[in-house]
């Protein structure tokens, strides 16, 4: 876990961790990829997913994820906290990409909180887009839904 | 009688069958060794389970760190381009579109009826610090080049980005030029259409690349904005702006120009920008009558939920006599376009655009200068990344020369 604070990085996600379980302690818990999980990842991400398991973290309904997804070139990591079955927060722990940094700023991540997963798998409202961020935008889209559907799963 | 002799022979039978089992008979002896072995198996059933305990902690330990191991594994080698310790900071990417046109021309507009591999693109880059990069952008257009070949091979984009700070980035090289929608952002999974609009393509003469310098970066409270110096057009006699791109080949360069871009993308779903092109000689000296001349590129786009709405204007105002003699020292052009994506997959858009490439005069060739197309179509996305596109085309020009039809698409990034 990164500890130290270098370009790009804007929170690291223990200070995330900390701050949005308010210095409670909250318990990390692992969740493994069986294969109708990975398939259903590599749906939301397009791509076969880059890892086997997840980590997480949790406090009473809360949960918190920590995702990486490459935007254009570059990973960017966002961390996400659940209540429940919808999204409380969605922020932007590094991003390094050269283009689309706008999605790191909250009048963007503002529209992550509130929402679910539908049937279908998808974000419960849209999400505006920004022009010329297409890809930072889908990225940070992919992270909240693979999220939201590990956290559907991981009482099973 | 009977009954009571047959009661006594089956009691003695009975009797000695019992007397005659050995486990009535057991000894206390006997049932002490049987507890010793039962302790026994006991003992190495418990020391068994310690150990198969033991192995399974161990394990799990040789699991994680095998998992750790390969999710390590898996970090470095993401993608091909990160095969070696070079790669891993060199990039690659690209897009391409194929075309195909069947339109019916009317007046003295001709007939187009073809198909062409417009666009074939591939992007370099290479990350040579944590704040130096390198971006390329190399292109083949229609296909083939050469000497009476219809395509050219193009260097686009070749430029080095030096980051000053977390806001502001210097640039230095040959890039695209920040005006419009579509010049700096051009891969065919993002735009409608299967050719590009054409006051980008007629008023911007998009893609449009200059060799210079300047900065880029952000300002605050959703504002951005990039400034250059860089090569100018050399406009020739013809007066027309797309044939004065130089694209960097021996470029005249005895008149820079500079371009500023103000951008707005401070609140979701909305942009809002504003561009500016100054050169003091449109024609590099070359041409008598033609001076100075800027264009001012304004663009807004509106999205909200399947809805997105794109306006764009642009207008340049050129001094000079030769120029203004035939109109041409004002060319402006505008489109609006709204769309609707019905799915993940579906989306359809019209769009509206109206320009005139010699807007300065309503008298001799400027007479009926002016030009309308209306385009209605679809996109159909397989993938996010790639798009099949089929859209209508319906002009409606002054001077009756017009060109009618259908054009579909096929294009991918990656």
């Amino acid at each position: 876990m990164q500890t130290v604070y270098a370009k790009g990085i804007y929170q690291t996600p223990q200070a995330f961790l900390e701050e949005n379980f308010n210095g409670h302690t909250f318990t990390q818990k692992t969740i493994w990829l069986n294969k109708e999980n990975k398939q259903a990842i590599s749906g939301i991400l397009q791509h076969q997913p880059q890892f086997i398991r997840v980590k997480y973290w949790s406090l009473g309904t809360k949960s918190a994820w920590i995702l990486d997804e490459i935007g254009k070139e570059k990973a960017i990591t966002v961390g996400i906290i659940i209540d429940q079955l919808s999204i409380q927060k969605l922020k932007v722990l590094t991003f390094r990409e050269s283009r689309g940094w706008e999605v790191k700023h909250d009048f963007f991540t503002h529209q992550f909180s509130g929402l679910k997963l539908n049937d279908q798998q998808q974000l419960s409202e849209t999400v505006n887009g920004i022009s010329g961020a297409t890809l930072s935008v889908r990225a940070l889209k992919k992270m909240a839904r693979v999220a939201l559907y590990l956290n559907n799963h991981r009482g099973q | 009688m009977f009954h009571t002799s047959f009661k006594k022979i089956l009691f003695f039978s009975l009797t000695g069958l019992l007397v005659s089992t050995p486990s009535v008979a057991l000894t206390l002896e006997e049932l002490a060794k049987r507890l010793d072995k039962l302790e026994q198996q006991n003992t190495f059933l418990l020391q068994e389970n310690k150990n198969l305990k033991e192995m399974v902690g161990l394990t799990n330990e040789k699991a994680e760190t095998a998992i750790a191991a390969s999710e390590a594994l898996a970090d470095s080698t993401h993608g091909i381009q990160k095969l070696a310790n070079w790669a891993d900071k060199t990039t690659l990417g690209g897009y391409g579109e194929l075309h195909y046109n069947n339109l019916s021309g009317k007046g003295a507009a001709a007939d187009k009826d073809q198909v062409d591999f417009h666009r074939f693109v591939l992007f370099f880059g290479h990350e040579f610090t944590d704040s130096i990069r390198f971006f390329s952008e190399l292109e083949l257009e229609h296909s083939l080049s050469g000497d009476g070949k219809n395509g050219e091979v193009e260097l686009e984009q070749a430029y080095i980005d030096f980051d000053l700070n977390d806001q502001h980035t210097a640039r230095a090289g040959l890039f695209l030029l920040p005006v419009g929608i579509i010049n700096e952002t051009h891969e065919p999974p993002t735009f409608y259409g299967t050719e590009r609009n054409p006051i980008e393509k007629n008023i911007i003469p998009a893609t449009w690349w200059a060799a210079g310098t300047g900065l880029h970066g952000e300002l605050g409270a959703g504002f951005s904005y990039a400034a250059y110096i860089h090569s100018g057009l050399s406009v020739d006699s013809g007066f027309n702006i797309r044939s004065g791109r130089q694209k960097v080949s021996k470029a005249e360069a005895n008149d820079l120009a500079a371009t500023a871009r103000l951008k707005y993308t401070g609140v979701a779903g909305l942009e809002l920008s504003v561009s500016a092109q100054h050169q003091e000689d449109m024609g590099q000296g070359l041409v008598p009558g033609l001076e100075s001349g800027h264009l001012i590129e304004t663009h807004a786009i509106w999205s909200t939920g399947p809805f997105t709405l794109k306006a764009l204007y642009a207008a340049w105002d050129i001094n000079g006599s030769a120029i203004e003699a035939v109109g041409a020292d004002k060319q402006r052009g505008f489109y609006l376009e709204p769309s609707y994506r019905v799915s993940e997959k579906f989306g359809v858009f019209a769009r509206f655009n109206q320009w005139d490439n010699k807007a300065g005069s309503n008298s001799g060739a400027a007479a009926n200068s002016e030009k309308e197309q209306w385009d209605i179509g679809i996109n159909y996305w397989p993938h996010e990344d790639v798009v099949i596109k089929a859209d209508y085309q319906y002009q409606s020009n002054d001077d009756n020369n017009e060109q009618n039809g259908l054009n579909i698409g096929l294009g991918y990034q990656f």
